[in-house]
């Protein structure tokens, strides 16, 4: 049961996670971008996680990706133009991608002592988690509270018109 | 039944995912030409590390109580999926905050082409 819901779901993530690279039109990547997100909370579940499971259906699939299409909506993103960009980042790009695919995988099948998951062993319940949460890591948790009311202000800062026409005026002149 | 539930999966093969999805990712972010995209390439880097945080948790979390030190890695194994509670909070600010200078960029350039976004370049 273990084995077919991982390989279904990791296959899952996997095309979706090319599919996002394939795709032209942002909207369809940020389709198959929710495909992986709601795949990951399944393969969160099946390592016992069951919060953050429920976590990432909410915050990722949930918030972040509704920012993500509300953009590009609201930019009206058409296709992408495929350019080939510099010689230089296909030259070293790629390389240094499998390179760095090729360490972490060389490190992770070398590793010893690593355990197996099973479906049978079980949960870490939400219970345990708030327990340390809000015990233990109090301040950590209200300190990101205040990093989120932070980024709420950024965005709203950044996002809306810039004070006056003159002065958005003033920025559209020197882009040009 | 009791075969076909107590069926294993290496954790390996787990870390091996994330590192795979972590490697699109970053294809992703270098061969997109979409502001937009590249901003997604980066969350699916964040998801990929997401995973091997978990599976690391469940690594810890199961030892011979006997044994020592194996309260300390449980109370790891509790932490490990904590670390990821914070990252999807950082995450979702960094969503925030990064789709509202796309906007702004946007804004002062009518275009979401990172080639058109030069203004920095040497």
């Amino acid at each position: 049961m273990h084995l077919i819901l991982f390989i279904v779901f990791a296959g899952l993530c996997l095309t979706g996670a090319i599919n996002l690279l394939l795709q032209s039109h942002p909207i369809n990547s940020a389709l198959s971008l929710i495909v992986v997100m709601t795949s990951l909370a399944v393969l969160y579940l099946l390592l016992g996680a069951e919060f953050l499971a429920a976590a990432q259906v909410i915050v990722y699939a949930g918030a972040i990706m509704v920012l993500f299409t509300f953009v590009v909506m609201l930019l009206n993103a058409g296709r992408e133009e495929r350019t080939m960009g510099s010689r230089t980042w296909r030259a070293v790009g790629f390389p240094a991608v499998v390179a760095v695919l090729a360490v972490i995988a060389t490190v992770i099948l070398k590793a010893q002592g690593l355990g197996v998951a099973r479906l049978s062993d079980g949960i870490t319940s939400t219970a345990d988690l708030s327990k340390v949460l809000f015990t233990e890591l109090l301040l950590p948790f209200e300190v990101t509270s205040v990093l989120i009311l932070i980024a709420i202000l950024g965005a709203v800062a950044l996002a809306r018109h810039g004070h006056g026409d003159s002065d958005g005026k003033t920025e559209r002149t020197a882009a040009k | 039944m009791s075969t076909f539930l107590s069926q294993q999966v290496p954790l390996s093969w787990y870390l091996l995912l994330s590192a795979v999805l972590f490697s699109l990712g970053i294809i992703g972010f270098l061969i997109k030409r979409n502001l937009i995209t590249v901003f997604m390439s980066i969350e699916l880097m964040l998801n990929a590390v997401n995973l091997s945080f978990v599976t690391f948790a469940r690594q810890w979390q199961f030892c011979d109580p006997s044994t020592q030190g194996c309260l300390l890695a449980q109370a790891h194994a509790v932490k490990g999926q904590i670390f990821v509670f914070f990252v999807m909070m950082v995450a979702a600010a960094e969503a925030a905050v990064g789709l509202a200078i796309i906007i702004a960029v946007f804004r002062a350039r009518a275009t979401l082409a990172v080639d058109r976004i030069d203004l920095m370049k040497l």
